[in-house]
């Protein structure tokens, strides 16, 4: 399983032709807590780069962008009850949804997770 | 010297940038005939004597709705507003009611609007209501880009018998956006009908279906079938409600399964004004709060465990999330919604219900007058303070006869509906708590001699 990431703070986890996309810690320590999360429809197609969530706190509400193009497979429903799993779990429990992978090439302009630390160092 | 930010550089950068040529090229949607071609022709100054006796002058060429017998109706609504209400609403503590940007400091106007939209949600039986939108046909077209962003669908049916001016309101507020309006044609005579085409109509792409009750012809419907229609399709129902008095009388549109409600508060604590400023009624289901336009106004505890107001979901509001805002009407109708509260309170749920009785009983006694008349003919089968008649003759020529003898005798429904010929000789005519006997009979005889 390899693990990549975009400069809008979110994470991929790749499992056979399946993504699973959420936000790093950093992302959800600058929000603060997450009020609610508005998940896409199953079946619905993203290009990438296309609005694909909302994550809301107390301070903003944010886009999550789809990190590679592709299908909706599965969304993370805990979130509604537990938008909070945000904070807790960002890494784990607190993803947001599963997208069918249509272009591998598109996961090659993604960072991995030394050269994602070092983004947010520059950010620091 | 005059501060002046913009420069003629910055200003043609800027209209460059967006592809016109001069400030005029954008009022190309207002018609030629409309524009203003040369100032108007004013003196240098006069005394302040002198400006007031002439617009008294002016003035006094306008018919008073308070001075004549008056049946206009259609969506603006003439009621009694007690003197209490303009004495409060004057008060040095309510004078700039616009809802504050700090607004936490600001806790007396935060409670009213609370209290406001406590009233409004009670009032249209749902679960929470905004802190008020401009009024009833922005409100109305609010509701239908809501219904998308919650479906995800972008068809919406609009009944024939919807107002005509919140259909035009409402095309024009979708012209740029994605939605895709379909607008079912008038049936005075049969609503039923109406509903029927609307059952037809929808499908699994239809994000909403808009219905008026009581309708623009003044009949009353129950909507629970058509809510239960939409709902199984996965579609909303979106209420509209013009006189909001109705509802101390008739069954609340959250009863009948409404998922959105919009309503003009205007007959609560407003005078008709000349057409503004009116107040918008927004209210929803809980599960849909954040797709919600406006302002909402919250109540919580403070560190002391104090009850205190907020403002709260401000995120979804533009000046924090500009161009990915719930709407681009983020503003209410501050005073006007002041107004409205101050007025509910004095009247409470019994007044209320007063109130709604009395407008039903003048109506009656009207609709009792004009049925005795030759040559109209009342369509309702049911109704609250507003009938549709036909009359023999074009109803336009009938009101302004009746206009030049001192009587504000309703609303042609060609003034609505321009364009349709079929609805010439329909006259909506509305009678209010303001409504006397003499004014009714004063309104027969003249209609009687008129239709001879």
């Amino acid at each position: 399983m390899t693990i990549k990431f975009s400069e809008d703070h979110e994470w991929i986890s790749i499992e056979g032709d399946i993504g699973t996309v959420g936000i790093t810690n950093y992302a959800q320590n600058a929000l603060g807590d997450v009020v609610f999360v508005e998940l896409p429809e199953v079946g619905a197609s993203f290009a990438k780069g296309d609005e694909a969530s909302v994550v809301e706190s107390v301070k903003a509400a944010s886009e999550i962008y789809a990190p590679i193009s592709g299908e909706i497979v599965e969304v993370n429903g805990k979130l509604d009850d537990a938008p909070d799993t945000v904070n807790q779990s960002p890494r784990d429990d607190g993803w947001f949804f599963r997208i069918s992978i249509s272009d591998t090439s598109e996961l090659e302009g993604l960072m991995d997770e030394d050269g994602y630390d070092e983004f947010v160092k520059g950010l620091e | 010297m005059r501060y002046l930010p913009l420069t003629n550089a910055n200003r043609s950068e800027m209209l460059s940038k967006i592809g016109v040529s001069s400030v005029d090229d954008l009022y190309s949607a207002v018609p030629v005939s409309a524009r203003l071609k040369n100032l108007v022709d004013l003196p240098t100054h006069a005394s302040e004597l002198s400006v007031e006796r002439q617009m008294n002058g002016l003035a006094s060429k306008n018919t008073v709705a308070g001075s004549v017998p008056f049946f206009v109706g259609a969506g603006a609504y003439r009621h009694h507003v007690p003197a209490t209400v303009d004495h409060l609403i004057q008060r040095g503590e309510f004078l700039t009611s616009y809802t504050p940007y700090q607004p936490e400091i600001s806790q007396g106007t935060l409670q009213y609007l609370f209290e406001f939209q406590t009233q409004v949600a009670n009032l249209l039986g749902m679960d929470v209501a905004n802190a008020s939108l401009y009024d009833g046909s922005t409100g109305c077209a609010e509701a239908i880009l809501m219904a998308r962003r919650v479906t995800r669908r972008k068809k919406a049916v609009l009944s024939g018998n919807l107002h005509a001016q919140y259909r035009e309101v409402a095309a024009t507020m979708t012209q740029f956006t994605e939605d895709n309006l379909t607008h079912l044609d008038p049936n005075p005579s049969n609503a039923q009908a109406d509903l029927d085409a609307l059952k037809k109509s929808i499908d699994g792409e239809t994000s909403c279906v808009v219905v008026q009750n009581p309708n623009i012809f003044g009949e009353i419907m129950d909507l629970s079938d058509l809510a239960s229609s939409c709902h199984d399709v996965g579609a909303l129902l979106v209420v509209v409600v013009t006189e909001v008095v109705s509802l101390g009388a008739l069954k609340s549109p959250g009863e009948m399964g409404a998922d959105i409600v919009v309503g003009e508060g205007q007959s609560i604590g407003n005078g008709i004004n000349f057409g503004g400023p009116y107040l918008g009624l927004f209210a929803t289901r809980q599960s849909f709060v954040r797709q919600m336009p406006g302002r909402l106004c919250g109540e919580t505890a403070d560190a002391n465990g104090k009850r205190g107001y907020v403002l709260t979901l401000s995120t979804r509001e533009q000046h924090i999330r500009r161009e990915k805002a719930t709407s681009n009407i983020c503003t209410n109708s501050g005073l006007c919604a002041l107004a409205f509260t101050i007025h509910m309170s004095l009247l409470g749920e019994t007044g209320l219900k007063k109130l709604a009785r009395v407008n039903h009983k003048r109506t009656v006694d009207l609709k009792n007058c004009l049925s005795k008349i030759e040559g109209v003919d009342v369509l309702n089968t049911s109704f609250f303070n507003e009938i549709t008649v036909t009359l023999s003759k074009p109803a336009n020529e009938v009101v302004e006869a009746l206009a030049s003898k001192n009587i504000l005798g309703g609303v042609p429904a060609s003034r609505l509906y321009p364009d349709n010929s079929s609805l010439s000789n329909h006259l909506i005519l509305a009678a209010t708590e303001t409504v006397t006997d003499e004014d009714i009979e004063a309104l027969g005889t003249a209609l009687e001699g008129e239709l001879q």
